[in-house]
């Protein structure tokens, strides 16, 4: 009966590797001997491989390392090539974009023209990522929801990095690769455009970000507190009463008055989900290309109380004036 | 494989002591006290073990003022000693008072020697000598015309040298060539370090050079809802410059942001704390500074005193800040030296200025209300 109300799965299938269906003539094989791992099983399957990457996902792992390479090598030059303050200071280094001044000309190799080139390959790793997602989807004739999903987060990177800078004529305007530097970065274009937190699609791609925590944790806690009841075999217990599957259903419909169903919470979750890159890319779009200042936009749209004046004056103001009398 | 998970979990454990004791973190509670309008984030916020007790360090080393002698109407300075080309009009009693002052404040080992030949005081074969010049009368414009940002504290001497021959906090134009994209790889843009003078961040690590000697636009965010087609936009680069400056100031008065701005719309002067004025003539104050008369001293300075430029070192925020939203908690030293104040005012003015404020008095940052609000104005706690 407490099989899995503790954090760890307590039952482990130890057998003969299962080696899934022959794939179709032509293919590239799936790689690697399939082997049990008694840790792995503790948060999954204990059966680790074998991996199908295939063309796509050949092209893509080379793709994506050439990209990590070409910033990898730049963050490493830019220590001077000294390894002890490479790793001292790698969460500081980065790979930046061209300077304004180049806007969207190509730039100099060592001014922008790495980024670009980085750009480029991890670009095109994430979009050949997305080719095998979809295609290993059909091929196992699954509806392909997680490679849009997948779009979604990539929609959002490619707003950051390719859309949006387009659409102001700079690619000084995109995202350094690097780990506090892009955060900085974050800090700055909020600061320079009014506060993001003004944006209504910022304000939307955190709520679905905060409702995905929540759905998460009700749709995982109610799987688990019912597991004890066989509720991961949910199909054969859709149609029945007194199932672990009804008794969910009746929590949520008993503390809340309405409850999702075995299909719907998983939309519910979907969505959600997707929604948190898809609202939060066009916030960025539209910062900057449509909207100057998110704050004072709020202001004149009524999104944003207006608090009393701390009655200090512009200095320059005052001195601008002062010149004019 | 069970060798190399222990292994992989020990190297975690190294690391995650090294964030804990190494990354300058401040063991909680800590003091935080409102300083704007309800609801918007308006706080101060100060360690009660750190803060007050790095201001009373530097209060215990300054060294004592003698009383300030009558200026008994005789010979000046500058009819008796040979060569005196700044506070020459002082009486000889209060010329001797002053050169013993600078001399605790400045060279206290050296003595008189840091800046004097000892055989002949008149001589200018020390740098040091002409280079004090310099910096009397720096002191002098600045308590006489910068009101705006040292108030009727002043500032001395001692204010940024700590008795110290060259200030702890200062800092050189960054090297050009280090900033130049030359080469095939590894340009930065000037930043991505853990720079202290911007906070440890990744920020742009010269900040210094654009706004606190050049006046390059510090004012970012664009002041109208929408984009104005005839106004180009500042870029991100300059945005993390200006980022960087605020990081210093923050840095080295050891305050939030909102010290002066109040931070759903840092570019606003209306909701803003009285701070920010102080703020916005200190980083002119600054700018005149080293242009007026840091920079030219550079000239006089050997070798081994200037930087990848060939100029001296320049004055930030820190150099008289130094980790204090009021140097020395506003100890008042200046009024003690009415010639601070500059040649012409020096006995008129400064006799006002005696009557105006009689002792000595130390102020410490959060003993009162820290952003200088007045109680009954609208920006007050409520």
């Amino acid at each position: 009966m407490v099989e899995n109300t503790n954090i760890f799965t307590r039952a482990q299938v130890h057998g003969p590797p299962d080696y899934g269906a022959p794939l179709p003539e032509g293919s590239y094989p799936r790689i690697g001997k399939p082997f049990k791992s008694y840790w792995m099983g503790k948060i999954g399957d204990a059966q680790i491989g074998p991996i199908y990457l295939g063309s796509y996902g050949v092209a893509s792992l080379l793709a994506g390392f050439i990209a990590i390479e070409i910033i990898g090598l730049n963050m490493w030059a830019s220590v001077g090539w000294d390894p002890v303050e490479f790793i001292r200071q790698l969460p500081w280094l980065a790979l930046e974009p061209p300077p304004p001044e180049y806007g969207l000309s190509l730039p100099p190799l060592n001014q922008g023209g790495w980024w670009l080139m980085a750009g480029f390959f991890l670009t095109l790793s994430l979009l050949l990522w997305w080719v095998r997602m979809y295609t290993r989807a059909r091929a196992l004739g699954l509806g392909t929801h997680v490679a849009w999903a997948f779009m979604s987060a990539i929609w959002l990177y490619l707003v950051l990095g390719f859309i949006r800078p387009i659409a102001m004529g700079s690619w000084s305007e995109a995202v350094p690769f690097g780990i506090f530097p892009h955060l900085d970065w974050t800090a700055a274009f909020s600061i320079r455009y009014g506060n993001l937190f003004y944006n209504p699609f910022h304000m939307l791609s955190i709520a679905f970000l905060y409702g995905s925590v929540l759905l998460f944790a009700m749709h995982g806690g109610t799987v688990l507190a019912t597991s004890r009841f066989g509720a991961e075999r949910e199909i054969e217990q859709a149609y029945d009463r007194g199932t672990a599957f009804e008794r969910g259903a009746l929590f949520w419909r008993w503390t809340m008055g309405f409850c999702a169903n075995a299909e719907s919470i998983h939309r519910w979750a979907w969505w959600f989900a997707v929604l948190v890159p898809l609202t939060g890319g066009i916030g960025i779009l539209l910062t900057g290309t449509v909207v100057e200042n998110w704050y004072l936009w709020g202001m004149k749209h009524g999104l944003v109380p207006p608090y009393p004046e701390t009655g200090v004056a512009d200095p320059a103001a005052a001195a601008m004036q002062g010149a004019e009398q | 494989m069970k060798i190399l998970a222990w292994f992989i979990g020990f190297i975690f454990l190294i690391l995650t002591g090294f964030m804990l004791l190494t990354a300058g973190w401040e063991a909680p509670p800590m003091d935080s006290e409102q300083s704007g309008f309800r609801g918007t984030g308006m706080v101060q916020v100060s360690n009660p073990r750190v803060d007050p007790a790095r201001l009373q360090a530097q209060l215990e080393m300054v060294p004592e003022i003698s009383p300030l002698p009558e200026d008994g109407g005789g010979p000046r300075a500058g009819d008796i000693y040979q060569n005196v080309q700044v506070l020459g009009d002082l009486s000889v009693a209060r010329f001797t008072r002053i050169m013993q002052q600078m001399t605790e404040w400045v060279t206290p080992e050296e003595g008189c020697a840091g800046c004097h030949v000892l055989n002949n005081l008149a001589d200018d074969s020390v740098y040091r000598k002409d280079v004090s010049r310099h910096m009397i009368r720096m002191t002098q414009a600045i308590n006489s015309g910068w009101e705006n940002h040292v108030q009727a504290t002043g500032v001395t001497c001692y204010t940024c040298h700590r008795g110290q021959n060259v200030p702890e906090y200062t800092w050189f134009n960054a090297d050009p060539a280090a900033e130049s994209g030359r080469g095939l790889v590894g340009w930065r843009a000037g930043q991505n370090r853990a720079a202290e003078q911007v906070g440890l961040t990744s920020l742009p690590e010269d900040p210094f050079g654009d706004y606190l000697e050049g006046t390059d636009e510090i004012r970012i965010a664009g002041r109208t809802a929408l984009p104005e087609a005839d106004k180009p936009g500042t870029s991100i680069q300059h945005t993390e410059e200006t980022y960087a400056l605020m990081m210093h100031m923050s840095t080295s008065l050891d305050v939030n942001c909102t010290y002066c701005h109040n931070s759903r719309d840092f570019g606003s002067w209306e909701q803003s704390n009285p701070a920010r004025v102080s703020a916005y003539h200190g980083i002119r104050m600054a700018q005149t500074l080293n242009l007026e008369h840091v920079a030219p001293v550079s000239d006089l300075l050997p070798p081994d005193r200037l930087g990848p430029t060939g100029e001296g070192r320049k004055v930030n925020c820190t150099t008289c800040h130094q980790g204090v939203n009021k140097p020395l908690g506003g100890l008042q030293m200046a009024e003690n030296f009415p010639s601070l104040y500059g040649e012409s005012v020096s006995s008129q003015a400064s006799a006002e200025r005696e009557e105006q404020s009689g002792e000595l008095v130390s102020a410490i940052p959060g003993s009162g209300n820290p952003v200088g609000t007045a109680p009954d104005s609208p920006a007050g706690p409520r």
